[in-house]
């Protein structure tokens, strides 16, 4: 059963943060998510101190409130400050992340959190974190309820503004002469990137967060030419990279979160280098031998 | 020469625009006369782009104010439409011509819809229209240059617009590509639909154009393209490149000079 818990939140993870990573890497904004998950880190601290309990509810308002902030910072430094957006993401996350970190050690005594966990987080210990209610009713883990709840809002949010997101993230311009704001959308967007962060990295970390934010997109990106086939590849990425992971973790008795972001990165490579239209030895095979269907036996025989 | 006309389709009054304080658009009072097929002329950097983005509200406005069909410009989004330069998107994204056609359609459709068959019937006549309706599934990204600028004009006529606007619709494009773009422009100015196109070719305007305006931050000129693209007025359009002017004004006589290279 904990096998299976810990599948399906990856999976949630991966399917929420990688749906959101397509729109995030077409907007050449991939390190949006790095900056988020890492800014954070004060909202977080002072959420503990000011309401006093490790209530995932306030938490989760104290992180939202900073990762919308960090966004609008990094708007503005690029807008007003005409600083690149690089350069922009940079410096907002960087001090805000160390902000954290002051804070967590000044109040050390009194905050239970330290820069591992929410650095690294911990996916094994999913089933052990179990929601239990007032008459002692055991619910099941309870970051898999967090987690399910955001993925559905993930998955209606891009359903419903499909349109929108798809074409303020391919011509601005046009969309706003057409009377769709792309600065609401930019926000939203940045609001459901918020969320799903500061959601996942409680229990997965930042580091898988931002590995399942750009790693499947962009191994998607490299597999197909159709947005709404990356979307879905996205997905089905997401989830094999979150069983790949576990079993991996198992193999080798290590970290879960690190197995999968490993999962993560090759099945990357394995597409860098094979992808049917971009792959790097597919292109080598079909200079050599021009003949469609021998290349593709070559590549088979290569993989086997 | 600036002829203000009577019920004009777009209206701009005072215009002034500004780029970190530097102004890039200067007290323009413009107003041009419904389904005419205009051309926007001038030097580069004249502020013929932000001209038509400012008059979509896609620039901020320093002084001054736009008024389309006599209206507000958020009362009558969805009679306008807006042809952007083509290397002002990644055409490496994800996207299939027919995807791009139908983002025409988005703003008829309104938030939060699907598409319905009707909109895909439509951008297909559009893709017809540009003669790349055997183009519909290809990828963006194996498209030539011509071949994006005529998806870009086929998402602009699934808008089934009022006013349109394009910036620099010819540049780099193909011989036959701007042919017919000029042909189909041409048959919705004689339904009644105004266009207004950034343009860059002097030579071929007084026969694309039927009104031409110059702008050199100032508006210089606005009228009849014949009365408009004459001499004394590209100079005062033009300063100080004069050398170029003459050798411009020659080969407008003659016409009969091939106007670009490929």
């Amino acid at each position: 059963m904990d096998t299976i818990y810990i599948i399906i939140t990856g999976s949630l993870v991966a399917i929420s943060c990688g749906l959101l990573g397509c729109y995030l890497i077409l907007r050449k904004m991939a390190m949006v998510g790095d900056a988020i998950s890492h800014a954070v880190l004060p909202g977080i601290v002072i959420a503990f101190l000011l309401s006093g309990s490790r209530d995932s509810a306030f938490m989760l308002l104290g992180a939202g409130i900073l990762g919308i902030f960090t966004t609008f910072l990094i708007e503005f430094f690029h807008t007003k400050g005409n600083l690149q957006t690089d350069a922009s993401i940079g410096v907002t996350f960087t001090w805000l992340f160390a902000l954290g970190v002051i804070l967590i050690s000044v109040f050390a005594g009194e905050v239970d959190l330290d820069q591992d966990c929410v650095l690294y987080g911990e996916i094994a210990y999913v089933p052990i974190d179990l929601w239990i209610l007032d008459d002692g009713t055991i619910m099941g883990p309870r970051v898999l309820y967090i987690m399910g709840v955001v993925f559905c809002v993930i998955l209606a949010f891009i359903m419903l503004a499909y349109k929108e997101l798809y074409i303020t993230t391919f011509d601005p311009s046009f969309a706003v002469a057409m009377g769709v704001s792309t600065t609401l959308w930019h926000y939203m967007l940045m609001g459901a990137v918020s969320l799903t962060t500061v959601a996942s990295f409680e229990s997965v970390g930042a580091i898988l967060v931002v590995a399942f934010l750009i790693a499947p997109p962009a191994t998607a990106y490299l597999l197909t030419e159709d947005f709404k086939k990356m979307l879905w590849i996205t997905a089905f990425i997401g989830v094999l990279t979150a069983i790949g992971g576990y079993y991996l973790a198992v193999w080798l008795d290590g970290s879960i979160a690190g197995a999968m972001s490993v999962v993560a990165g090759l099945l990357f490579a394995l597409a860098f280098l094979f992808s049917p239209q971009d792959g790097i030895i597919t292109k080598k095979f079909k200079q050599m031998k021009p003949p469609v269907l021998e290349t593709d036996q070559s590549i088979a025989e290569m993989i086997s | 020469m600036i002829r203000q006309v009577n019920d004009p389709v777009l209206e701009l009054h005072d215009l002034t625009v500004t780029y970190n304080k530097k102004p890039v658009l200067w007290g323009v009072d413009l107003s041009l006369p419904k389904g005419a097929l205009v051309g926007i002329m001038g030097p580069n950097g004249a502020g013929k782009s932000t001209l038509i983005k400012a008059a979509m509200g896609l620039v901020p406005l320093s002084s001054g104010f736009v008024k389309i069909f006599d209206q507000e410009l958020d009362a009558v989004r969805k009679k306008i439409s807006y042809v952007p330069q083509r290397e002002s998107v990644d055409w490496d994204f994800p996207a299939s011509v027919m995807d791009v056609v139908l983002m025409g359609r988005y703003g008829k459709v309104g938030m939060f819809k699907g598409l319905r068959k009707a909109d895909r019937e439509i951008a297909h006549d559009c893709l017809k229209k540009v003669s790349m309706e055997n183009f519909a599934q290809r990828q963006i990204s194996q498209l030539s240059g011509g071949q994006q600028q005529r998806v870009f004009l086929a998402r602009a006529l699934a808008q089934e617009a009022d006013l349109y606007f394009m910036d620099e619709p010819f540049a780099g494009v193909d011989a036959a590509t701007e042919r017919a773009i000029i042909t189909l422009l041409k048959e919705m100015s004689a339904q009644g639909k105004t266009v207004i196109v950034v343009h860059h070719d002097l030579q071929s305007a007084t026969r694309y154009f039927d009104w031409a305006v110059l702008l050199n931050l100032r508006l210089v000129a606005s009228g009849p393209a014949e009365e408009v693209i004459t001499t004394p007025l590209l100079q005062e359009t033009y300063g100080g490149k004069l050398t170029l002017l003459s050798e411009v004004g020659n080969l407008m006589q003659k016409e009969q000079y091939p106007t670009r290279e490929n």
